[in-house]
């Protein structure tokens, strides 16, 4: 089945990152097609590479990230969300003119037309949040 | 057509549990997570609605927040514990997913 995952909050904010992030590996486990994870809201925060949590905590952007790499995973930032919370690419650096970019390897920022086609395209959509 | 609820707030925080008792159609599936779980606990003020909701619904808690919490040994009678990849054949399951927040 297919299956797309909106995420609505920060990384070490809330446990809806880690439940998304469980359920995601849990349905590529069982077999599903990942359509896309769309990262709305805070839920943007879980796209920068400069996270650097203590050695005895998880990562929760490296997880998403590995994540990705492994099992080739559209991992999506809202684009107005990412813009207020300083959340960068390449593209938006040059179109914003700012000084460098953050956003982790995996992820690309991306509109809100994403999570509409998500739900369209997909046979279940799954939100997490607070 | 039916439907899964998941509820992600403890029921003593929030009344996104009564919502979604008081709208989901009899036949649909509620499952409890995060916080969420506080909810399958026997013998609290929600427990009767609880109770009551099972008669037409069906009622999980997903494991991992339940060891998480501790609530482990309290679960009332009739909840079905799940783990992360029960939760996926949950949503597979189900024509759609609607998540109380």
């Amino acid at each position: 089945m297919k299956l797309s995952i909106q995420v609505n909050e920060g990384p070490y904010q809330h446990q809806a990152t880690d439940s998304a992030y469980n359920f995601t590996k849990a349905a590529i486990e069982a077999g599903h097609e990942i359509f896309r994870v769309f990262f709305y809201h805070d839920g943007v925060n879980n796209g920068t590479r400069y996270t650097t949590p203590p050695q005895d905590d998880r990562n929760i952007v490296d997880r998403w990230s590995e994540l990705s790499a492994e099992h080739d995973l559209d991992l999506v930032l809202c684009v107005a969300a990412a813009q207020r919370r300083g959340l960068v690419d390449e593209g938006e650096q040059e179109r914003n003119k700012k000084d460098g970019n953050n956003i982790a390897p995996g992820f690309r920022i991306s509109g809100l037309g994403q999570l509409i086609e998500a739900g369209i395209q997909s046979d279940r959509l799954v939100v997490f949040g607070d | 057509m039916s439907m899964l609820h998941t509820v992600n707030k403890s029921p003593f925080e929030k009344d996104s549990m009564n919502s979604c008792l008081r709208l989901s159609a009899d036949g649909s599936s509620i499952l409890l997570i995060e916080d969420g779980v506080f909810a399958a606990q026997e013998g609290t003020v929600v427990s009767d609605s609880v109770k009551e909701a099972m008669k037409s619904k069906k009622v999980y808690a997903l494991q991992e927040d339940i060891n998480a919490r501790g609530v482990q040994g309290k679960v009332m009678d009739g909840i079905e514990l799940v783990d992360y990849a029960g939760f996926v054949k949950l949503v597979t399951e189900h024509d759609k997913v609607q998540s109380w927040v």
